[in-house]
């Protein structure tokens, strides 16, 4: 069925297909239509919405549900994303697997609400404190926001990790006619069988396809944000605290093969952009745009998932680049990585564009 | 001859690796910990059925020293969490316990909400008017000039009352009681278990450590005695609210119940569902 949706629709439509049952969140623009579809939808199919007081109570109470078993989601935008910080960590600590959607405006602090950025990208990846591994998706379209949201829900699942997805106010907010698939594929976790006394919480060695039990299936599981060993008791003896960083940091590592999600096309051109979000949609227009006019080829090379960062993808994929081009709204945020992962090999030129407004085909063409 | 009863107390607690316990000598969360459990078994609320939820500090670490599903949060952040747990398992009992600090200032906001919507969950606020585990700085419960760590000149703020603000937010029941009146805390931590939708036990509890030494009161007996002295029953007194000098200890507040959140969040889906 085809029909017009726009990208924050197909986020909330994406994630009930999905299996999402629980939502918690706090209104916030440009992130607000994501919340209203899921108090009107997830009722219809036995879910649950609530609208907590803040968003630090969002990111615990989804937390609260994933720990009972339930697949969670919040949405929010750049302020509140701030204060889902430290529950964000927990979901790293505890391993509970949920999906939170960041529908990225301008900042620092209230900043402009209803204009558009990609300026959290940096925060996805650090914005709590400790070393740990995060993964963030990054669509650039009305049939993406469902389809990332799907793959944010099972990529979650599967590493027991919270996702986020990064879209900015451009893709949240625009309008597309789409169809949608009518089947996705689902992880599906299997439930855990051995009896309670040799069940270990944290146990899995390969650091997915565990299984784990949620509250109330017998387990008599103790979740915790303090460091602790694998049945879920604390502990700060030294090798036990690296042991679970670097369980946490090879959920990564070990899985970056099937996690690397990139678009790329005429990669063998002399000059190729790497894009996300909706800068992609101008930095695709550009090099039509250019191509017609200066008959050379543009390479193209769009992430969709932009944490983990593609570095090893990324050295061979633009190994005959002679220069790399980087659009984004923003100050620079991803340009430093691709400039780090090409070690000064490549000239590589930030195209950036931060006054609230759209980049333009006609910006990128100019560093073409 | 006293007879006992099948004592299933034990079996509550995680014994093996758990104890001894990180609580310090004297301190009042044991007395609470234990009294919690002998609520949980004489109600019959079985270790499978039950959740207990804490944030940060002494008395939130009480759930990892009980067999059951236990969650340890984030600062402030019970909570919201338990809410979390509650909306996704109804039939799971969700009891969480936390600190004055943890729950009346971090998590101030929290509480109050959480009692507006009326979830069925009981809170056990263990106050100290210390942030024990941090060694004795001010809480929202420290009474005005009262010194702490990091009040040297004395206290400036005014305090809280508990039991009033979770009144005034909505809560179905509040109960105070002390760790010096053992089975009056049971009684209240029983009745605030059997109450339908959000309910509040205030436990005035003794922190040795870092509230009797700084005051001067002196070690865990001596501020037992103090305790003891210095509250009344709720009984004796015309108006609760009215007291400033003494602990008011019973039940303060029991309304008529109006339904959980859930029930009425189930309500909404079969109107979602037309």
């Amino acid at each position: 069925m085809r029909q017009l949706l726009s990208g924050n629709e197909a986020c909330a439509i994406g994630a009930i297909r999905a299996g999402v049952r629980f939502f918690a969140g706090y209104p916030i623009t440009p992130s607000t239509e994501i919340a209203e579809y899921l108090a009107r939808e997830l009722p219809k199919v036995g879910g649950t919405y609530i609208q907590m007081e803040d968003e630090i109570g969002s990111i615990s109470c989804m937390n609260g549900a994933t720990a009972a078993g339930l697949k969670a989601m919040t949405a929010t935008s750049g302020p509140g994303f701030s204060l889902m910080q430290e529950g964000i960590g927990y979901s790293v600590m505890a391993e509970l697997p949920c999906v939170i959607v960041n529908v990225m405006r301008g900042g620092p602090a209230t900043g402009t609400p209803t204009r558009t950025s990609q300026a959290d990208v940096m925060q996805a990846r650090f914005g709590t404190h400790g070393d740990h591994p995060i993964v963030a998706l990054c669509p650039w379209s009305v049939r993406e926001c469902f389809d990332l949201t799907v793959a944010a829900v099972n990529i979650s699942e599967r590493l027991r990790l919270p996702v986020i997805v990064l879209m900015d106010e451009i893709v949240g907010h625009m309008r597309e006619v789409v169809e949608l698939p009518a089947e996705v594929r689902l992880w599906q976790p299997e439930k855990p069988k051995p009896p309670r006394e040799e069940y270990f919480h944290y146990d899995d060695q390969n650091n997915y396809d565990a299984r784990i039990a949620s509250f109330g299936e017998g387990y008599r599981i103790h979740l915790t944000g303090l460091t602790h060993r694998k049945d879920g008791f604390p502990t700060d003896e030294p090798e036990i605290i690296k042991w679970n960083l670097d369980r946490l940091r090879k959920k990564i590592e070990d899985n970056r093969s099937w996690l690397w999600d990139l678009d790329y096309q005429d990669l063998g051109s002399e000059t190729v952009i790497v894009c996300y979000g909706s800068a992609a949609r101008s930095a695709m227009e550009a090099k039509y745009q250019f191509e017609r006019k200066s008959g050379k080829r543009v390479g193209i090379l769009r992430l969709r998932m932009i944490w983990p960062f593609p570095t090893e993808r990324l050295i061979g994929l633009l190994r005959s680049a002679r220069r790399v081009i980087v659009p984004e709204m923003n100050q620079g945020q991803l340009y430093r990585e691709v400039e780090r992962t090409v070690n000064l090999q490549v000239g590589v030129v930030s195209v950036q564009r931060y006054d609230g407004e759209m980049l333009t085909p006609e910006e990128i063409i100019q560093a073409l | 001859m006293i007879e006992i009863k099948e004592d299933r107390f034990l079996d509550y607690f995680r014994l093996d690796e758990r104890f001894p316990h990180i609580l310090c000598p004297g301190c009042g969360i044991g007395t609470i910990m234990a009294t919690m459990v002998r609520a949980f078994i004489d109600l019959g609320i079985g270790q499978d059925e039950l959740c207990v939820v804490s944030g940060i500090g002494c008395s939130s670490r009480v759930p990892g020293y009980l067999d059951c599903d236990t969650f340890h949060t984030l600062h402030g952040r019970a909570l919201p969490a338990a809410t979390g747990v509650k909306l996704a398992k109804p039939e799971m009992r969700v009891v969480v316990i936390g600190g004055d600090g943890d729950i009346m200032a971090i998590g101030g906001n929290h509480f109050i909400h959480t009692a507006r919507r009326n979830l069925d969950i009981t809170v056990i606020v263990v106050n100290n008017f210390t942030y024990g585990m941090t060694g004795g700085q001010y809480s929202p419960t420290t009474p005005t000039h009262e010194k702490a760590t990091t009040a040297p000149y004395g206290n400036v703020e005014r305090s809280f009352d508990i039991c009033f603000i979770a009144k005034a937010a909505g809560a179905m029941f509040v109960a105070r009681s002390t760790t010096f009146h053992v089975l009056h805390m049971k009684r209240m931590i029983e009745l605030a278990l059997t109450k339908k939708g959000f309910s509040v036990v205030e436990v005035i509890s003794q922190c040795p450590t870092f509230y009797g030494r700084h005051q001067g009161i002196g070690d865990a007996v001596k501020m037992l005695e103090w305790l003891k002295g210095s509250s009344v029953d709720v009984k004796k007194v015309k108006d609760p609210w009215q007291v400033k000098d003494k602990f008011v200890i019973g039940v303060l507040h029991d309304q008529e119940e109006i339904p959980p959140y859930t029930e009425l969040y189930q309500e909404v889906r079969n109107r979602a569902k037309g």
